[in-house]
């Protein structure tokens, strides 16, 4: 592209006139010119956050880490493509031991507290379940929120009081005996949940998935309408009097997450996430801590799980599909078996974030389930890089973060400079309307782009239907 | 030789427009037929019904003593039809090894429970096809040639990767449609004797749509010709060079000599 070219040769420009020679710097080692660069743009962040943020000496250490992250070629390693994942889970089960120490940025504040990243796990979660529909197999879905809501009303179904006719538990921990209902250990219930979720995936795509294109994208938008409509209606199910999902009260509350005592005396993990026994081990006490490791180890399966099946004959199949329908069908590729399965193992995971979620939130409510979550959901795979199970993740991520509590913090500050009186979390989606839009301007296939997306960008995807196509 | 695949009564109509009709048709097992005819006669058409791409108007397909009229076109290759496009048609951001082992999709079996826990038996799977598919490229001519984008790979070898997909199928019987288009005379010869030996080496029956007449010459033990969709002759290669018909519709007086 041009653009990066000129300012670079704009640069180089001004460093010649300081006497610095680019031939010269084009000679070194490569890993001598990373290193400079990016001890450069560390060296620049480090001012910025010490002109304009809160400093402290955390800032020097994380730059230390992205340094010695970044610089080293690790891949060249055997076993070096683990260094990268494995420090960053570091950082990430560490998180809540030196969160209040950290430095705060410059206009977005202080790093997300604890309970903002739960959510944002959660939503980790569905970015990657959504993006092996989108991402690996192409098919662009509108109504990914469908999934979430079915796995929260599982959760809401066997762990709460719902079902009061009945009194059955099985697991469940912090029940008051004078409370009826179905209730099963979440454990059970995220099982259950992610099983219901992707029967019901197979459900919506069998008549769906034989469309394509803007066409199938235009139904699963009209599943995405119909699931919450029947859960803010279904507190009188076809008028039998039969309470399914609480109507627009949802169903509160939902019960929390937990081992039970026999594993909370002898290993020591939190009997009940809410309120810990004393017999739990110290750092497992804190409640919003369990439930941010809790869906770290959520997450870290969604990610196995990713991982592998890209890898598989089911995930070349996918890209074949995304790449030539009739092509992969001439070369053995069932169609419909196919998407059916991409469509199944979204909607699985969507599954059991949604009913982590709704376990976190203690409820679940019809209004969390409407279309904006869905774009919201999309916006964060597309953000970040289709395909790519690192830019899904950085995109869900900073998505969700400006959504709890960047924008307030952005907010918060521009008040106070300017002496404003805005309340920017209202223009929330106009915001994200514009990340989107500079993103697809500057960085079409992403932040941390897949190589094949890049190139199906440099190229286009060149699917000629042939129209009688069935699978 | 008994028929590997018997068409029978085809036809196509698309609106008012009928692209193929009643046409009947045999390829017999461990042969060489060519379909040729004008740009439009329908031979494109014929193959997409054979290969389950568009299903027919009417009539039937039998392969290898089983109906596969309208079967899906995953169906058909499972049995043994295997096929590449006259608009090459491959997985273009994929590597060439990739897309040969999206060719073996139905040869093989992991499913997506296995392929997440990577058992032992699936990982003997997954190496031994990524074997064979390296052997298959050799076979085709991309030796070291595994990893590199589809996309990247020059016009000629975009061609033998089609092929090499389509063995990748393990075919019975292999459909080429125009394979040589766009072939300088050098390769085209290369290609004719490649043909030569997926019979002699793979024991394999090719069904090959071809505009160049030497190719269809050298290679064809039978040549079916259709015009306006219609079958207007068929016979050895020598037959239908002195077909009268023919030779108005489609060869001109020029090809006599060639």
């Amino acid at each position: 592209m041009a653009r990066p070219r000129l300012t670079r040769d704009t640069l180089w420009a001004a460093l010649g006139t300081l006497g610095l020679d680019r031939s010269r710097w084009n000679a070194q080692d490569p890993i001598v010119r990373r290193a400079t660069a990016v001890a450069l743009w560390l060296a620049g962040g480090i001012v910025l956050i010490g002109a304009f943020g809160s400093f402290n000496w955390t800032v020097f250490a994380a730059a230390a880490i992205v340094f010695a992250l970044i610089v080293p070629p690790y891949a060249q390693l055997p076993l070096g493509r683990f260094v990268l994942p494995l420090a960053v889970l570091t950082v990430a089960v560490t998180y809540p031991f030196y969160l209040d120490e950290l430095f705060g940025w410059p206009i977005f504040g202080p790093f997300p507290a604890m309970n903002t990243m739960v959510v944002m796990m959660v939503f980790v979660m569905m970015a990657l379940g959504l993006n092996v529909v989108v991402g690996y197999a192409g098919l662009l879905d509108l109504g990914y929120v469908a999934f979430y809501a079915v796995g929260a009303y599982t959760v809401g179904w066997f762990a709460s009081d719902q079902f009061s006719q009945r009194d059955f538990r099985f697991g469940s921990v912090g029940v008051s005996p004078q409370v009826t209902g179905i209730h099963l250990s979440i454990w059970f219930c995220l099982v259950i949940a992610a099983i219901i979720t992707a029967v019901i995936g197979v459900i919506i795509g069998l008549p769906t998935l034989r469309l394509r294109g803007d066409y199938l994208a235009i139904v699963t938008l009209g599943f995405g309408e119909i699931m919450p409509q029947i859960a803010r209606n279904g507190n009188e199910l076809f008028g039998t009097n039969f309470n399914l999902t609480g109507g627009t009260q949802g169903i509160t509350p939902v019960d929390a997450p937990g081992f039970g005592s026999w594993i909370n005396t002898n290993v020591g993990l939190p009997d009940n996430y809410l309120a810990p026994s004393s017999q739990t081990i110290g750092f497992l006490s804190d409640t919003v801590n369990v439930f941010f490791w809790s869906a770290l180890v959520l997450v870290i399966f969604t990610v196995f799980c990713s991982v592998r099946l890209r890898d598989s004959r089911l995930g070349r199949a996918w890209i074949a599909i995304r790449e030539d329908e009739v092509a992969a069908a001439a070369m053995g590729v069932p169609l419909m078996r196919t998407k059916t399965w991409a469509y199944a193992t979204g909607a699985f995971f969507g599954g059991i974030a949604g009913a982590f979620f709704a376990s976190y939130k203690s409820a679940v409510f019809p209004d969390d389930f409407f279309f904006n979550i869905s774009v919201f959901i999309l916006c964060m795979v597309i953000l970040g890089g289709m395909g790519n199970i690192w830019g899904v993740i950085l995109g869900a991520c900073f998505l969700s973060y400006l959504d709890r509590e960047g924008l307030a913090n952005i907010g918060a500050w521009m008040n106070e400079k300017f002496s404003l009186t805005l309340d920017v979390p209202k223009y929330e989606f106009g915001i994200f309307g514009v990340i989107l839009l500079v993103v697809m301007l500057f960085r079409p296939e992403g932040l941390i782009p897949n190589e094949r997306r890049r190139a199906e960008f440099e190229t286009g995807v060149h699917d000629q239907p042939l129209y009688d196509v069935e699978a | 030789m008994a028929d590997l695949l018997r068409a029978e009564g085809m036809r196509k109509q698309f609106g008012g427009l009928v692209a193929v009709n009643d046409v009947d048709f045999t390829v017999p097992e461990g042969s060489i037929v060519s379909l040729i005819g004008p740009n439009g006669a329908g031979k494109t058409t014929f193959f997409n019904m054979l290969t389950g791409v568009y299903k027919p108007t009417a009539g039937r397909v039998f392969f290898d003593g089983s109906n596969i009229t309208g079967k899906p076109p995953h169906a058909v290759t499972e049995r043994g039809i295997g096929r590449t496009f006259q608009n090459i048609r491959l997985f273009q951001t994929m590597t060439s090894l990739e897309n040969v082992l999206v060719g073996m999709h139905t040869r093989l079996t992991g499913g997506i429970l296995r392929s997440i826990l990577r058992t032992p038996g699936l990982k003997e799977e997954e190496r031994q096809a990524g074997k064979r598919a390296a052997e298959l490229l050799d076979f085709s001519g991309l030796r070291g040639r595994d990893e590199e984008l589809a996309r990247n790979l020059s016009y000629g070898d975009q061609r033998r990767l089609e092929v090499a997909r389509a063995l990748a199928t393990k075919p019975k019987l292999l459909l080429l449609d125009e394979p040589t288009a766009g072939m300088n005379p050098q390769e085209t010869r290369e290609f004719t004797a490649f043909v030569a030996r997926l019979r002699s080496e793979e024991k394999l029956t090719v069904l090959l749509i071809e505009h160049d007449m030497r190719v269809v010459m050298g290679v064809s033990d039978r040549v079916t010709v259709l015009d306006y969709g219609e079958k207007i002759a068929e016979g050895t290669p020598q037959e239908v060079q002195r077909d009268e018909r023919v030779i108005e519709a489609y060869l001109g007086s020029g090809a006599l000599a060639g």
